[in-house]
């Protein structure tokens, strides 16, 4: 199995690795070339230390997005430091901040206008699950909801250091991505998918016509 | 629980009606004179509104309209609840007003008398259905505009009619005026929000200059803003409403994410509010922590607002030097607290937890440090010559018309308007320091910044002045484990980071609060915008809207 190598971090470290395992069997269900995958690897790690976010802030999670861009912690070390204004150059959204109902279809807008391969990061209790204002009336309670979630990073605010650790776990999810070969992140139908691990038959596109 | 609490929530009344003084005889223990914060409101008929409205504004100066509260009382009606002031000698007046009717509540709005009114009444349009006869501009604020019902009403039953609409919002252009004959008939009239040959351009809701997600529609004439549309709601969370379904020390938690560079000072003036109402003392040692507390916040609050501001328009480093500085502050904060943005410190009746012993020393290191570093800030960013001519002269604000608007704090004060409620009406421990108000008189962009930066330097004297004569005593009176507050309207303010930051609690004696409203300090500085940009470049939007401060979640509440 391939894994991930961060700078920072060594692997056993990381809390969670089993949720990684699992998706890195996923995506090398099919297996991979191994010219193709030396290729994927340089890409990869191109791109997993230069992932330029997009500010985007609504709330208290945004001034501590701030403070991770500033000087004590400096966001740079990690290539993370050229914040765009525009969705159509950044490659991971941050959503920093409560998301209400009013806002969730500017926020699904913002999405639709990034350009793939694309990242998302629930940063702080509100973005993961509504947090302190799950009752409210006007509150979405979590953007997986609306937008698909890579890395959640709980916390109201998250210290700096679970939002530079909620990057690597980004990062990590980036080095094995597959480039060349394959569609980055198409996923299955999941009807299909279920039918086909389970054995079971369903009608198929192809042999209706 | 209850049996025990109930000579203390009846003393406040007690005093008041002479008829009970069995209550207060009960338990001498519990104060028998009414809370210090109580607010006690002329009652006027909807017809007599406006009359007496008038003779406050114009026979005794009542130029500052404080706060304006929608509520609902049930079976009663609708209704409203106005706070008013002189700013001239600091008197306060309060006036209540029911509408019976609630399948069409008409108020007379007010809007020509204080200009803020006009913001205010459509947030009590939005949250209660209450229509202001004569507003030129009745549209929600808040809402979208296809949102059904009206959320603060305590009959409303939001969530079946009100799913998660993902499709894009509808902005209208029109807006609709109900203008009141003298027959007592009303006629509904639409106005254009825009003329036919507007230039409209859309700032936000999703811009890094405009501090948070507010979407202001501008309308322009070559490069001059000729109006502005400030468009709400975003970050609207309904805290107020949610609050009235938790017990008062959850309230609490909510506070710090208002306005989150003012965490210790919002919850400060909710837990004051409290305290003053239930007839709680809270100890010395605890007033002065508060007060040094709420002075780092407002350092804090104004490095930021430096940091933000230089980054808007596009100096870097110095965004870099005040975050270096801040994050002195963080830890200072981070080692009482545990916390370094959302504090949750404040408790009623005390504090959550004692001072580090590092906190002394850390805060005495901190002192001559910033002012050291103050200097710098004015060498790398205050005499640049591109700054000043962005700012000096640019988005002018007279003194009557901050009062008219409400604007607190700096940009209040950047205008002439003395209105430190520290100097005005001290709590905690303001009374037993040395300090001045900052006041400047130019009221334009480079006045409202000069005054952050002197006020870090009179918080800092404040701090030094407190900081060595820390008195012994408790942090945390004892409370019962229930906490409820005496029938009655209590209302306690602070002085925010960014203005007068108040808190308005209609109780009826349970555990929980049967209404209660924030005076936002950010909700004047945005209705601001439209006056305090007018004719200026489009470019200087940012820079005014950067140096009136404002912070979008406080707005929105």
């Amino acid at each position: 199995m391939k894994r991930a190598k961060i700078k920072s971090i060594p692997y056993e470290e990381f809390k969670d690795n089993e949720t990684y395992e699992k998706l890195v069997e996923e995506l090398n269900a099919g297996g991979a070339n191994v010219i193709v995958r030396k290729l994927d690897d340089l890409i990869d790690w191109g791109r997993s230390n230069s992932l330029w976010p997009l500010t985007f802030a609504t709330s208290c999670c945004g001034i501590e997005f701030m403070a991770v861009c500033a000087a004590r912690y400096d966001i740079a070390r990690f290539g993370f430091e050229v914040t765009r204004n525009s969705p159509r150059q950044a490659d991971v959204i941050l959503v920093c901040g409560t998301i209400t109902t009013k806002m969730a279809p500017v926020l699904r807008r913002l999405y639709d206008q990034m350009a793939d391969p694309k990242y998302v990061v629930a940063i702080g209790g509100c973005s993961v699950s509504g947090g302190p204002f799950t009752k409210s009336y006007h509150v979405l309670n979590g953007v997986d909801k609306i937008i698909p979630v890579d890395v959640y990073v709980p916390g109201c605010p998250p210290r700096p250091e679970s939002f530079l650790y909620g990057m690597m776990q980004l990062q990590r999810i980036v080095k094995v991505e597959n480039f060349f070969g394959t569609t980055n992140r198409k996923e299955k139908d999941p009807f299909k998918a279920e039918a086909e691990r389970k054995g079971e038959e369903i009608y198929k596109e192809e042999e209706l016509a | 629980m209850s049996e025990e609490l109930k000579p203390q929530a009846a003393a406040p009344q007690a005093a008041a009606k002479p008829a009970a003084p069995r209550a207060a005889a009960a338990k001498p223990a519990a104060p028998a004179k009414p809370a210090v914060n109580e607010l006690k409101p002329t009652v006027v008929e909807p017809a007599a509104l406006r009359a007496e409205l008038v003779r406050l504004h114009d026979k005794e100066g009542m130029d500052f309209l404080l706060n304006l509260t929608g509520e609902d009382w049930m079976d009663e009606g609708l209704g409203v609840v106005y706070q008013l002031e002189n700013t001239a000698d600091g008197k306060q007046a309060c006036v209540k007003c029911v509408c019976p009717d609630r399948e069409n509540p008409m108020l007379p709005s007010v809007c020509d008398l204080w200009d803020i009114a006009h913001t205010y009444e459509r947030e009590v349009y939005d949250f209660y259905g209450i229509v202001f006869t004569n507003h030129p501009d009745m549209r929600r604020l808040f809402m979208r505009e296809d949102w059904v019902g009206y959320p603060f009403r305590k009959d409303d039953k939001t969530e079946e009619e009100n799913p998660l609409r993902m499709t894009n919002e509808p902005l209208s252009d029109f807006t609709t005026e109900y203008s009141l004959h003298e027959d007592g008939t009303v006629e509904k009239v639409e106005h254009r929000v825009w003329d036919k040959d507007d230039y409209v351009v859309n700032i936000g809701p999703q811009h890094p200059s405009t501090h948070g997600v507010l979407h202001f529609r501008v309308a322009l004439e070559g490069e001059r803003i000729r109006k502005i549309d400030p468009h709400l709601g975003y970050i609207h969370r309904g805290v107020e409403k949610i609050s009235e379904q938790m017990t008062y020390p959850q309230t609490l938690a909510l506070t710090d994410r208002l306005d989150y560079l003012g965490a210790m000072q919002n919850r400060h003036a909710l837990c004051m509010c409290i305290e003053q109402a239930m007839g709680v003392e809270v100890s010395d040692r605890v007033q002065v922590i508060r007060t040094i507390m709420d002075e780092l916040q407002r350092i804090d609050s104004h490095i930021l607002f430096f940091s933000c501001l230089c980054q808007d328009l596009g100096a870097t480093t110095a965004f870099l030097y005040g975050f270096r500085d801040r994050e002195k502050i963080l830890d200072i904060f981070e080692e009482t607290c545990g916390g370094r943005l959302i504090l949750n410190y404040n408790t009623i009746g005390g504090v959550m937890a004692d001072i580090h012993p590092n906190f002394v020393k850390r805060v005495k290191e901190f002192i001559p440090y910033m002012r050291k570093n103050i200097q710098e800030y004015h060498d790398i960013f205050t005499g640049n010559v591109i700054f000043q001519n962005r700012s000096k002269g640019v988005g002018v604000l007279t003194k009557e018309q901050v009062i008219s608007f409400g604007c607190t704090g700096g940009t209040g004060r950047a205008s002439g308007w003395h209105n430190d409620l520290r100097k005005l009406r001290p709590y905690a421990a303001y009374d037993r320091v040395q300090f001045n108000e900052v006041v400047r008189t130019e009221g334009d962009s480079f006045a409202r910044y000069m005054i952050r930066l002197d006020e870090i330097l009179e918080s800092l004297n404040i701090i030094e002045q407190l900081i060595d004569n820390i008195p012994e005593g408790n942090f945390q009176e004892k409370m019962k484990p229930i906490i409820k507050l005496p029938v009655g309207t209590f209302y306690s303010e602070v002085e925010g980071s960014r203005g007068r930051f108040g808190v308005f609690i209609e109780s009826k004696g349970d555990k929980s609060p049967y209404r209660l409203h924030y005076r936002s300090t950010g909700l004047p500085l945005v209705a601001v915008m439209d006056t305090v940009c007018r004719g200026n470049m489009l470019a200087d939007l940012i820079t005014i809207g950067g140096t009136v401060d404002y912070v979008v979640p406080d707005v929105d509440r």
